[in-house]
């Protein structure tokens, strides 16, 4: 976690358990996150995981059958209470940014604020609009605006009651490519600069690594992790989370004595699984993948793919298997070129077991560890 | 949550309670609740009365003809609409020749004119009294043959002249939507012209052409008025005679019933023929077929394909009718206006638009109490409230009837002598009750048209931001369903103005709305008298079809943004 826990500020939101079903389908199952005041936490995973559904508990457009949900420090959802969306302190951005057609922009953003007095919500609308940089198109009417302006008006309209999180789904996606990078900075800044608790769903992976403090990645109704975006690309915790969260090939590997074996040779060495013999799957990205030509080779290019800064390989190797490789965009191999595979200088693989990240010998397979521990946990031998 | 004991008792548990009213708001799903009892009672009572007395009295007698002749006139009627309708969409889209575009909406208008109204400016035509046998005769001799027109032929003829626009509406909005696509991939395949017609566009317009002949063969069900002219007895007309005629509780309730199976037929046979083709103009939005233009000679014979229909369905009869009211007005023999006209417009206007209110209203509050998520049963129970339309308004009547008296019968045990005492018999309470059980359907469908169309995601976004159910409808929903609302407050009332055997059921003595008056005069043979408020009712109710129009126009348009 990121943001250091203040212990005298509650978390802004706690799900402990929190399950849903529909019919027989597992939406939701045993849900469990905890969002520091503040903290930005970007939700991942394919259609169906089950991140909608999450959101829509968490602002109260669903009940959940089971669990307990919390927003700063109220219990907003368990067994017995179940608090409507209008009382929860919860913002919502949509996709379709979902702008009152009928209302100008100015009484959009003034909708939440009814309880206020006049002159304090005039005051109000001003400094979120200005907030989004918008005050000049107050009196305009939602259709007037472009895809942008919309997106960032929504974003007005659910800040504009102080909301204790606001959630946000998908709301760059209707928007087109070119002017997605700058309404996501935007809206990004924004919610840094108030210093917003937020959680955004998305299915897009860069914007969930580089948006985020944090990212939940979601797989059939469960958090398979939720971790920092470093974390979760370097280190994910399932053979899921490395294929989702960027390109990933998995090769069959050998820990025997502390040394990382597969098709390619040795990859590594790993402290603390001496004495054991393990078999493994080991995670490699294209970048970790280094290529030299070699008529000696078995393995061959099989294609390749031009994109732009990088060219990607194809590489098939003896067994059949293949491996993808990043290569600088003037190193370019013709299919059938001989080449030499090995795992590029610094690499720490990550070794999975049973589809599951493992650090240390599965219980059973190994020995007690006989040295202490090495420096680097992993090292690349070459 | 403490208001939650209004639907269910606390010991239910989460996903129990999650199915009878899902995420929704107990009052609100209550009031969905509320109304489709309030339409199923009176159709509810019909069928246990109905059912109940089988066994213990006779059933009414020449049932069997009625039969026949009800399956008979429905048959021959979705037949000759089809043809007339079907052929008629497939000449306007399909192909191009003079007068095409004012044609292709003016060919709605007969929708326009009751039958009840064609069927005696009809009969006074053609009838052993009329202009034409006088004519043939003068020609033929006076002892030549003659067909008779009050027959099931001259019903089929008048009733398909005026229930055709339903199945032009429908197969022109299924053949404009249709996506030329598939039409040119067949044609590209080898199909010729009419091989690609009968292969490819009929098929996909199948389940809108069912939808349309079961509206038509609802409304020939239903028809009250037109038959009686032309001597054909069907089972609505038995229900409304045996009432009237023997004040026999019992054979009304059990035609009522047999009247109701065949509504539910007409039903079965909608889903039956749109099998299982979801592809209700799935395709896409195309362009439409490419017009093929007819040229000379044939391009004339469409035009005046076209206006035949037109002028026999509408332009004639309008222009009879006009006749007589100068004529009447001209002879100078009874003030222009006759005083009972204005009281009886007063009264249809008056029980029209009430009755349009609550439609209205009750149609809002349906769509509202579904966005804040009813759940399976509020669903359910929303579809309910639809049902009214298919029952002949004489079975709403008796329906409607039956149930105030067990009202009355429990409120006497309750101690509250009279119960409701004249409510229904000497008040326009029951008409307007059997009013909304009718026309909710219409407003229903207009309404959640319009709240289709308001995206989940701004409902959502109002609760969020703190707005109470209350608040979410006169802010966000009403305003942007207002167009829908509209929509039903017009159908309905227009509607409840056409609305004949309701009134002649359940009106207070010396109460008469214009449409029983134009059927009382008709009856007796005084078309011109009756001309004047005929043509009323004919210009009231060209506003739906103009609504009609629009919207099956608008699908044409595609989106169009909310326009402030």
């Amino acid at each position: 976690m990121t943001s250091d826990f203040n212990g005298t500020r509650p978390p802004a939101l706690t799900l402990a358990g929190v399950s849903r079903r529909y019919g027989g389908v597992h939406a939701a199952t045993s849900l469990d996150l905890t969002v520091t005041p503040g903290e930005m936490v970007t939700v991942i995973g394919p259609s169906g995981c089950g991140k909608s559904t999450m959101l829509r508990m968490i602002a109260g457009l669903e009940r959940p059958d089971s669990g307990i949900i919390t927003i700063a420090g109220e219990v907003v959802a368990d067994r017995r209470r179940y608090q409507e969306p209008e009382r929860r302190r919860v913002g919502l951005v949509f996709q379709e940014h979902a702008l009152f057609p009928n209302l100008t922009v100015a009484k959009n953003v003034a909708f939440g604020l009814n309880r206020l007095p006049s002159r304090e919500r005039q005051k109000r609308v001003a400094e979120v609009l200005e907030l989004v940089r918008l005050g000049h198109l107050a009196a305009r009417y939602p259709h007037e605006l472009s895809g942008g302006e919309q997106q960032r008006v929504a974003l007005a309209r659910a800040l504009a009651p102080r909301p204790a999180v606001v959630l946000l789904d998908e709301p760059f996606s209707s928007l087109d490519e070119t002017l997605r990078g700058r309404v996501r900075a935007d809206i990004v800044a924004v919610l840094q600069e108030t210093g917003t608790t937020s959680l955004l769903v998305t299915h897009d992976q860069t914007e969930a690594l580089s948006v985020g403090d944090r990212v939940v990645v979601m797989r059939d109704g469960a958090i398979e992790q939720a971790d920092t975006p470093e974390k979760v690309f370097e280190q994910p915790s399932t053979r899921f989370v490395a294929s989702f969260m960027g390109d990933a090939d998995f090769l069959p590997a050998n820990v025997h004595n502390a040394l990382l074996t597969c098709e390619i040779g040795v990859v590594s060495t790993v402290p603390g699984w001496a004495n054991c013999d393990v078999n493994v799957d080991v995670v490699l990205r294209p970048h970790e993948v280094a290529l030299a030509h070699d008529p000696a080779a078995t393995a061959r290019v099989i294609s390749q793919e031009y994109r732009g800064a990088f060219v990607l390989h194809y590489i098939r190797l003896a067994s059949g298997r293949t491996l993808r490789s990043w290569q600088p965009h003037h190193i370019r191999y013709a299919p059938g070129t001989p080449v030499n595979v090995t795992v590029a200088a610094g690499t720490s693989p990550t070794l999975l077991v049973d589809d599951r990240a493992v650090t240390e010998p599965p219980v059973g397979t190994a020995g007690r560890p006989t040295q202490p521990p090495a420096p680097s946990p992993i090292t690349v031998l070459r | 949550m403490s208001e939650t004991a209004v639907l269910v008792d606390a010991g239910v548990s989460g996903p129990r309670r999650r199915l009878l009213t899902g995420n929704g708001r107990p009052m609100w799903s209550a009031a969905v609740l509320l109304a489709a009892a309030l339409v199923v009672t009176p159709v509810a009572a019909v069928v246990i009365d109905g059912l109940g007395s089988l066994n213990s009295g006779s059933l009414p007698q020449d049932i069997g003809p009625m039969i026949v002749t009800t399956v008979l006139l429905m048959g021959g009627v979705g037949l000759s609409t089809l043809l007339i309708g079907g052929g008629l969409a497939w000449l306007v889209t399909a192909h191009d020749f003079p007068l095409r575009n004012l044609l292709s909406w003016a060919l709605v208008l007969p929708l326009a004119m009751p039958a009840y109204i064609l069927g005696f400016v009809f009969l006074s035509t053609f009838d052993v009294g009329g202009p034409v046998q006088g004519m043939l005769r003068t020609v033929l001799g006076p002892g030549a043959w003659l067909p008779d027109v009050r027959t099931l032929a001259g019903a089929v003829v008048v009733m398909s002249l005026t229930l055709y626009p339903y199945v032009y509406l429908l197969a022109r909005s299924a053949l404009v939507e249709q996506s030329a696509t598939t039409y040119d991939a067949a044609r590209t395949l080898g199909a010729g012209r009419s091989r690609a017609l009968w292969r490819v566009v009929v098929p996909m317009a199948r389940p809108s052409l069912a939808a349309a002949l079961a509206l038509v063969m609802m409304e020939t069900l239903t028809d009250f008025a037109t038959v009686q002219y032309f001597n054909v007895q069907t089972v609505s007309v038995g229900v409304y005679l045996v009432w009237k005629g023997s004040f026999d509780f019992h054979a009304a309730t059990q035609l009522s019933v047999l009247v109701l199976v065949f509504a539910v037929a007409v039903l079965a046979g909608e889903r039956l023929l749109r099998g299982r083709s979801r592809f209700h103009q799935k395709a896409g939005r195309g362009e439409g077929l490419k017009s093929r233009r007819l040229t000379g000679w044939r391009g004339w014979a469409a035009a005046l394909a076209c206006l035949s229909v037109l002028g026999a369905g509408f332009i004639l009869p309008v222009a009879q009718l006009a006749g007589w009211a100068v004529g009447e007005a001209a002879g100078g023999s009874e003030p222009l206006l006759d005083p009972r006209f204005v009281e009886y417009l007063v009264n249809s206007v008056t029980v029209a638009s009430l009755a349009a209110l609550v439609c209205a209203a009750l149609a809002l509050t349906i769509g509202h109490a579904q966005r804040l998520g009813g759940g399976p049963l509020v669903a359910v129970a929303a579809q309910a409230t639809t049902f009214g339309y298919a029952v002949p308004g004489a079975v709403i009547g008796i329906g409607v009837l039956i149930a105030f008296a067990r009202v009355d019968e429990w409120l006497e045990l309750a101690g509250v002598p009279g119960g409701t005492g004249l409510l229904v018999t000497g008040s326009v309470a029951g008409i307007l009750c059997a009013y909304v059980v009718r026309f909710i359907a219409p407003a229903h469908q207009a309404v959640d048209a319009s709240f289709a169309k308001i995206s989940p995601a701004l409902t959502f976004s109002a609760l969020s931001l703190g707005s109470t159910p209350r608040r979410l409808l006169t802010r966000v929903h009403l305003p942007l369903a207002r167009r829908g609302a509209a929509v039903a407050l017009v159908l309905v009332a227009i509607d409840a103005v056409k609305e004949l055997p309701i009134v002649l059921l359940l009106r207070p003595f010396g109460f008469t709305t214009i449409s029983v008056w134009v059927y009382e005069l008709a009856r007796e043979n005084f078309w011109e008298k009756a001309a004047l408020p005929a043509l009323g009712i004919v210009a009231v109710a060209v506003i739906p079809v103009y609504f009609l129009f629009r919207r099956s126009a608008g699908l044409k348009a595609g989106a169009v943004t909310h326009d402030q």
